[in-house]
């Protein structure tokens, strides 16, 4: 016996709202963040994660409310991502009731970032969030992302990890930009990459869109699996998800 | 019944206020302070614990968190240690290289777990004993763990005079202790407060000890 897959709904959340869309493109409300985080932890989920999708100042507020709201309620872990630039930002996060941050694009531009969480909270607190595509450009043929994906970085995605880790980073949330609204599954080599070269949990993200895509992620090497749309639309459930894996072979909670 | 009363004590350690929420939610009035009258007046204390063993240490030390810890224990008033909470009971931990004196209310060493991934992070399964009061009804649940870091053995037995600790193991890589019922101080490796209905219910049984 030892520690099972966790399932993780994402909520995009943009001015108190949670959003979905396509390749970040076209951004569309789908409800109450709390409301659906209580929803969740209702159905079994085991960790719940928000992402802050426009990080404005004024939206920033409202992040640290909803949090708040969500940790009253929901007795799981929350991770807070989106627009962390500082360790006081995370500080904050974790003093409205965040669990775990997630850094992305401020921890590429300036590494050391990583380090200061780690060291002021711990490497579990830490998150490294990546949004990875495919490229020839780079070594491993993965390369970071940023702006959603709309910006390519020189970093190869897999060198980016290792360092990040390295540094201090406690998980991996590595989200391919490929597959992510795609609906056809997860990037399977991209999360086999990112297991064969970290000691960190990784949570595989992006492209989720049926019960059968579950289970190979899990195969191909990741700790958790993480989705979002699918839960929002009501199309499947994380109990469902988690029977699913369960017929697969894979234990859950 | 009047609902009993717990001090989480507030010492600048992560997220407490998780740990507050939680215990409402299991029936305690809860307030979060370090004030050093109003920890020894509640029923039951909780002591939370997030990072890095040393800096655990050195912040709980900065309000007498280990004298009012000993205080409490002494006149057998129920304390209940979570996460690095847990580990700062034992003798020392051993982190980075870093060698930490601990509160020693137990004897033993936290070291790294001897795992292929790390943290332990996620819902696992405990073994708890049969008499065990923290886990009754709850021995097939699962609880959320995140550490790298844990007692790997357990050499402290009972006398004539002391009741046999009751110890939870749980098991990522090796064995190691997931929970210890000893007298009055009690402890757990996991989260109660982020294993949902369960950890609520682990709650709720601590409670109904004070």
């Amino acid at each position: 016996m030892d520690v099972v897959v966790r399932v993780i709904p994402c909520l995009d959340v943009a001015a108190g709202r949670v959003v979905k869309g396509v390749n970040f493109q076209g951004l569309r409300d789908a409800g109450d963040p709390v409301e659906l985080a209580g929803r969740y932890y209702e159905q079994g989920a085991d960790e719940i994660t928000f992402l802050d999708v426009t990080a404005t100042v004024e939206d920033r507020a409202t992040m640290y409310e909803t949090v708040t709201a969500t940790a009253e309620q929901v007795f799981i872990p929350l991770t807070v991502g989106g627009g962390v630039r500082s360790a006081e930002d995370v500080s904050r996060l974790l003093g409205h009731g965040a669990d775990k941050v997630g850094v992305n694009s401020a921890a590429i531009a300036r590494p050391d970032l990583v380090g200061e969480i780690a060291d002021r909270f711990g490497a579990q607190v830490c998150v490294l969030s990546l949004d990875v595509k495919r490229s020839p450009r780079t070594r491993s043929g993965f390369v970071v992302t940023t702006h959603g994906g709309r910006t390519e970085t020189d970093r190869d995605a897999l060198e980016w990890a290792a360092e990040a880790v390295e540094r201090g980073a406690g998980e991996l949330l590595v989200n391919s930009i490929d597959a992510d609204g795609t609906k056809q599954g997860f990037d399977l080599e991209l999360v086999t990459a990112m297991r064969e070269i970290s000691h960190v949990p990784v949570i595989a993200s992006g492209g989720a869109g049926a019960l059968e895509h579950f289970a190979p992620a899990v195969v191909a090497g990741a700790d958790a699996v993480l989705a979002a749309s699918v839960f929002h639309n009501g199309e499947l459930t994380v109990g469902e998800v988690k029977g699913a894996l369960q017929g697969a072979g894979i234990e859950v909670r | 019944m009047t609902a009993p009363s717990v001090v989480v004590l507030d010492y600048g350690s992560g997220n407490v206020h998780s740990a507050a929420k939680a215990l409402e939610h299991a029936g305690a009035r809860v307030e979060l302070t370090a004030d050093r009258d109003r920890v020894m007046a509640a029923d039951g204390l909780l002591v939370p614990g997030v990072g890095a063993f040393a800096a655990v240490m050195s912040a709980l030390q900065s309000v007498r968190g280990g004298e009012l810890i000993e205080r409490r224990l002494a006149g057998g008033r129920k304390v209940l240690g979570i996460c690095v909470g847990m580990q700062v009971m034992f003798e020392r931990g051993v982190e980075r290289g870093a060698d930490t004196e601990g509160l020693g209310e137990w004897p033993g060493v936290i070291e790294q777990l001897d795992a292929d991934v790390l943290p332990h992070m996620g819902w696992n399964a405990v073994t708890p004993p049969d008499d065990s009061a923290l886990f009754a009804g709850l021995a097939d649940e699962r609880f959320y763990f995140v550490h790298s870091y844990a007692a790997r053995s357990w050499t402290l037995e009972g006398t004539a005079r002391i009741a046999h600790p009751r110890v939870t193991w749980a098991h990522h890589g090796e064995q190691f202790v997931a929970a210890v019922e000893n007298g009055p101080l009690s402890a757990t490796q996991f989260h109660p407060e982020k294993s949902g209905e369960a950890g609520i219910r682990l709650l709720g049984n601590w409670l109904a000890t004070l």
